[in-house]
């Protein structure tokens, strides 16, 4: 296995609406110039958007790491803040605990977990109440036979 | 169908991409005002109809590489949203006509959504709509 190589290392901050978003698209593009395979790139970018959103609506401050190796790309989102009372309840469909102002922006539909869950090959997800959230998401490449 | 025929469909005002219309094949539409679910349901060649106008509808649009947005019931976003999509080569569109009847013009034009599923009613590949579980 080669060492993992960080690529990018972005801070993300929480509710803060107008830089949301940003550091998802620097992955994407970072992920192009590698070209790699765009239907992976697609997932890492869905996924990724709705990690920093997470941060953005849920968290106070965070950031995005991308990482990639020889199996695959991993992306970390870290924060700090609130954290997640009851995990299984926060994968559900629909459940969201978001403000009226993420709401009124399109946001809080309660599907950002669950469409991070069906994009990555492995996904774990570390939180603690009033500390914060670690989301680990993997993504390997698509084998060429 | 190319973007051209879209905007003539709807009789829609250009904010940005008029160069790209011509070009651009729409395979289908989704119409949505959840960004969420246009990430999750949104295939290659998508094209957007949305109510929501705030900078966020731009940067789920590059995250899926949609073919571009129509902003429904005349709506119009600011101008910093149309210099992102401009930045990003999505053009924009926006219609009066509501979402339920823009969504039902390009519909009855032969357009899918993206869910790949149809009532028996119609089109060829027809499947009864799944219940919901
Ligand atoms: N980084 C986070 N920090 C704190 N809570 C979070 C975080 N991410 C998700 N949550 C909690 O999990 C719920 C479900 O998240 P998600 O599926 O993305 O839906 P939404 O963001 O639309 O509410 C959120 O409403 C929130 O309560
Ligand atoms: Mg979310």
């Amino acid at each position: 296995m080669s060492q993992p190589r960080v690529l990018l290392e972005i801070p993300v901050e929480g509710n803060n609406f107008t830089t949301a978003g940003e550091a998802a698209s620097r992955v994407k593009r970072t992920l192009q110039k590698l070209g790699i395979d765009s239907a992976l790139i697609r997932r890492v970018s869905i996924a990724t958007y709705e990690a920093e959103m997470n941060i953005v609506i849920h968290a106070e401050y965070g950031k995005i790491v991308l990482q990639v190796d020889a199996g695959g790309v991993t992306v970390l989102a870290e924060d700090r803040g609130k954290g997640i009372p009851d995990l299984n309840q926060a994968m559900t469909a629909g459940f969201s605990t978001a403000s009226d102002r993420a709401r009124a922006m399109g946001f809080g539909a309660g599907m950002g977990l669950p469409n991070i869950k069906k994009c990555t090959d492995q996904l774990e997800i570390d939180t603690q109440v009033n500390v914060g959230t670690k989301v680990v998401m993997k993504f390997t490449y698509p084998t060429t036979s | 169908m190319k973007l051209i025929a879209i905007q003539k469909l709807l009789n829609a005002t250009i904010l940005t991409g008029k160069e790209l219309l011509d070009h651009l094949e729409v395979k289908m539409i989704c119409g949505s005002d959840l960004i969420s679910d246009v990430l999750s349901f949104t295939k290659e060649r998508s094209l957007l109809l949305t109510g929501l106008t705030n900078p966020q509808i731009i940067r789920a649009a590059e995250m899926i590489d949609l073919c571009g947005i129509v902003f429904v019931r005349g709506k119009r976003p600011g101008d910093d949203v149309i210099r992102m999509a401009r930045e990003r080569k999505i053009p924009l569109l926006v219609t009066e006509l509501p979402l339920f009847e823009s969504c039902g013009v390009l519909y009855n034009a032969g357009l899918p959504g993206c869910s790949g599923l149809s009532l028996a009613t119609g089109g060829d590949k027809s499947v009864a709509a799944p219940r919901p579980s």
